[in-house]
């Protein structure tokens, strides 16, 4: 039975991975189980195999504060690094917080920069993206139209086989609350879901972590049990987030949850700071902070290592 | 003590009083919330009808003051940021810092 429970994980999950969670992480679906890659360090794995994608997330343009006066240079570094992939992603994701006020000049510097990738990039917004006085309008208009998204900024796409699908958890928030999907999205989850079979590959992706981090700050999405008991009968479901500005990552069952690094600063872990507010390293140690970090899951072991690695100089 | 100079002590007496009566006036017009460490300093603030309160964010990062009625709604709060508002009718309005729900507070107005 040990046995049996060892290769049910060994099929559905056996994931080696390698984050590389300062900048980017390089998503490879292969077999239906996306990797992910140290971008650097393991592209010749990623590359052996189907295709590959891209996450960024919190780029957080106009944010100058100490914890990173220069938030474009380093969201400018991230976009370099991926220009040197040797294999070209398919694409890329960005899960949100792309700027930090929702300022037009921001989204233009933000969209300047991701796109010297030359890339196509899907986004979900973060709270910081429908901060607008019209509450989302600028991104909707920006971001939303060209993939015909629904309400907030929901849609869904599919790509070599693997349906993706993006989510806002950040509108319309309740005082008190944490992330919210409302009861519309999860009804629009729900028919987008219908005609697929449990054997297609199912991407999440949304900016607040659709599994509780942190209750107390606030890193978790009220109703994200509703959405994922929808995805309860596919038999490989990643869910990607960002908005914690750290690596986070758990299985359970057939369902891998991650949440990638800022390419514009840190946050604390929970529970090790009075709040969740930008965290201030030394100049020197800013990109080693926002650098690397393996997560390896190998065949026969149950729970994930997770390993941070420097960057090194940057 | 001539009446003059009874005059002027009253004078300055009532003054004084007027200057106490005015500061006591004044106090109450105003109010201030400060924002830090992603909580509402004065989570309650007991306030007079017609009390002005500001918000001011002294966090590194961005916050707003939103209320759960929709009485006000603040712009984003860049640091240093602030926000006002006059309420001008008794009550009880709760509010939230929308991009971080979990900061609460509330303003108990009376009359």
């Amino acid at each position: 039975m040990a046995e049996d429970e060892k290769d049910g994980v060994n099929r559905r999950g056996a994931l080696e991975c390698m984050l590389w969670a300062g900048t980017g992480v390089l998503w490879t679906v292969s077999g239906g189980v996306p990797r992910s890659s140290m971008l650097g360090i393991s592209e010749a794995n990623a590359a052996a195999s189907g295709f590959t994608f891209l996450q960024i997330s919190d780029s957080h343009i106009g944010f100058n504060k100490p914890a990173n006066p220069n938030v474009l240079a380093t969201l400018d570094e991230a976009i370099v690094k991926i220009g040197a992939l040797p294999q070209k992603p398919a694409f890329m994701i960005h899960t949100g917080d792309i700027t930090h006020l929702s300022k037009p000049a921001e989204f233009d510097d933000a969209d300047q920069a991701i796109g010297k990738a030359k890339l196509q990039t899907f986004y979900v917004p973060g709270e910081h993206d429908i901060i607008d006085e019209q509450q989302g309008k600028a991104y909707l208009e920006r971001y939303g139209k060209r993939v015909q998204a629904k309400g907030t900024g929901w849609y869904s796409f599919d790509q070599n086989g693997v349906h993706f699908v993006g989510l806002v958890n950040v509108a319309d928030l309740k005082g008190g609350g944490m992330g919210s999907l409302g009861t519309e999205q999860l009804a629009w989850l729900a028919d987008d879901l219908k005609g697929k079979s449990a054997s297609t590959p199912v991407v999440l992706f949304a900016h607040i972590p659709l599994w509780t981090v942190s209750a107390d700050w606030g890193w978790g999405t009220e109703d994200s049990t509703q959405a994922l008991g929808l995805v309860k009968r596919f038999g490989s479901v990643t869910v990607l987030n960002g908005h914690i500005h750290q690596v986070m990552q758990k299985v359970e069952g057939a369902v891998t949850f991650h949440t990638a690094r800022s390419t514009a600063f840190p946050q604390p872990a929970p529970g090790t700071a009075p709040s969740p507010g930008p965290m201030k390293v030394p100049d020197d140690k800013l990109r080693s902070v926002l650098g690397i970090a393996s997560v390896v899951v190998k065949p026969g072991t149950q729970p994930l290592a997770i390993t941070d690695n420097a960057l090194g100089a940057g | 003590m001539s009446i003059n100079s009874l005059l002027i002590r009253a004078f300055l007496a009532g003054g004084t009083a007027s200057c106490v009566i005015f500061a006591a006036i004044a106090l109450p017009g105003e109010a201030r919330v400060t924002i830090d460490n992603f909580s509402f300093k004065l989570p309650v603030l007991t306030i007079h009808a017609g009390t002005t309160v500001s918000w001011e964010n002294d966090d590194d990062i961005a916050h707003t003051v939103v209320a759960t009625d929709g009485t006000f709604r603040s712009a984003a709060l860049d640091s240093e940021d602030k926000f006002s508002f006059t309420f001008d009718k008794p009550g009880t309005f709760d509010y939230f810092c929308s991009l971080h729900p979990r900061m609460q507070g509330q303003i108990v107005v009376t009359p």
